[in-house]
């Protein structure tokens, strides 16, 4: 079970859009196999990072209107959010080496 | 040091931890920090297991395979290897976090990646439209229109998947026969949703941010026609996942590790290989189970024979 907290359509705004830090969304589902095998790899990046990025998830299944909004068509998608804004996109299950380096300038 | 390190997590893998496990040899899977368990953690329903009548889901087959492995103490770690010096009696395999694992022997069972058709904007639009996998994606595509690209089983699995979200199918194949089971063609010509391109080649993905359609060439006379679709599935086949041992194992013609005759020996003394790595023709989920088999036994027999000294230094050798 992943430490991440959820986040869902209706405390999208107040969690991710008004964040005061550089925030996560890892936009996943039950039934996709790579996003449980990712899950705990972000928990790990979130605790070692805890004072540079949030991390937070989105259930797609149960909140459509968020994944929908920012055109999700293929999961794990992991967004960073800046100021309300997207400001790095990343998709898809990898290794927890190449996670931090598409993440690096959040992390340093 | 282990007797036995064994690379990849899919049937070949599991299945040859289950019978290193059993002869108490103690082995060590190297399972990927991300894509353990395989090609069948993609998949949904299995139907042509062995075993299982009622069929059994992808991730549940290999989730038992894993734990029918830990049962008779398989180790496994969720790690990926970044390089492999095979020669010599001390095989040494490189990990992510940095670390490094002695075995006297290797079974190196890889499997395979998904084959792109090697266009530029299909990797520029992948995962904004462009996937290589149904199951994971497809969901997206509720009451959209998107294209399989392919012929075989997989590309048929796919399409018909693809019908409970999409309004439209279209299944484009640059042949004029499908190679996938008879089963799996029924299924696909009787489904009112799938429509079957024959002697089309894609040319072109569309879209800036996301894919917005298709263009297909005829094999036959050249002609384009573009295709209205938000989402191209690819699943044209895959290729043995070698890139680690270039240069180190032999490999075959059609560019899988080449073994010796019936065997899983490589070129390297202590090193076997098995499944989708050394099949270029079958690559089921049972033909890889049973290459695994044939995998452990060749170590443990090999291992046999290794002087008392080098066994001596391996985890689990009585004294």
């Amino acid at each position: 079970m992943s430490s991440a907290k959820e986040v869902t359509d209706a405390t999208f705004e107040a969690d991710v859009l008004n964040s005061d830090m550089p925030i996560m969304v890892d936009f996943w589902a039950e039934w996709c196999g790579p996003c449980r095998a990712v899950s705990p790899i972000l928990d790990k990046i979130a605790e070692e990072n805890a004072d540079k990025l949030k991390i937070v998830k989105l259930n797609v299944d149960d909140n459509p209107a968020t994944a929908e909004k920012y055109g999700i068509t293929s999961i794990p998608a992991m967004y960073v959010f800046r100021g309300g804004e997207v400001v790095k996109r990343v998709i898809g299950a990898k290794p927890k080496p190449a996670l931090e380096a598409d993440l690096a300038e959040f992390l340093a | 040091m282990r007797q036995i390190v064994i690379i990849g997590s899919g049937p070949a893998g599991y299945t040859a931890a289950i019978y290193a496990a059993r002869a108490n040899l103690q082995p060590l899977v190297i399972a990927s920090s991300v894509e353990f368990g395989g090609e069948l953690m993609k998949t949904t329903e299995v139907e042509n297991f062995p075993g299982f009548p009622d069929g059994i889901m992808g991730p549940d087959l290999m989730m038992k395979m894993q734990a029918q492995a830990e049962r008779f103490g398989a180790e496994i770690v969720y790690d990926d290897v970044l390089k492999v010096e095979l020669s010599g009696d001390v095989k040494k395999i490189h990990l992510g976090d940095g670390s490094v694992e002695e075995a006297l022997t290797v079974i190196y069972a890889t499997g395979s990646e998904y084959r792109k058709l090697g266009l530029e904007d299909e990797t520029r639009l992948s995962g904004y439209g462009v996937s290589w996998c149904a199951t994971c994606d497809g969901a997206f595509f509720k009451q959209k229109r998107v294209a399989v690209i392919g012929g075989g089983d997989s590309a048929l699995e796919e399409a018909t998947f693809l019908t409970r979200f999409a309004d439209k199918v279209y299944l484009v194949h640059r042949r004029d026969a499908f190679r996938a089971s008879a089963a799996m063609q029924d299924r696909a010509f009787a489904d009112p949703k799938i429509e079957v391109l024959w002697n089309q080649e894609v040319a072109h993905v569309y879209g800036d941010e996301k894919v917005t359609g298709i263009g297909i060439v005829s094999t036959d006379d050249g002609a384009e026609t573009t295709l209205d679709v938000q989402g191209m599935f690819v699943a044209i086949g895959s290729d043995p996942r070698t890139h680690l041992i270039h240069g180190q194992l032999d490999l075959t013609d059609a560019g899988t590790i080449a073994v010796d005759g019936r065997s899983s020996r490589t070129n390297i003394a202590g090193v076997f290989a098995a499944g989708d790595v050394v099949d270029p023709t079958y690559k089921q989920a049972i033909t890889a189970a049973g290459s695994g088999t044939v995998a452990a036994l060749d170590a443990e027999h090999y291992l046999a024979d290794l002087p008392a000294y080098l066994l001596a230094q391996a985890v689990g050798v009585p004294a």
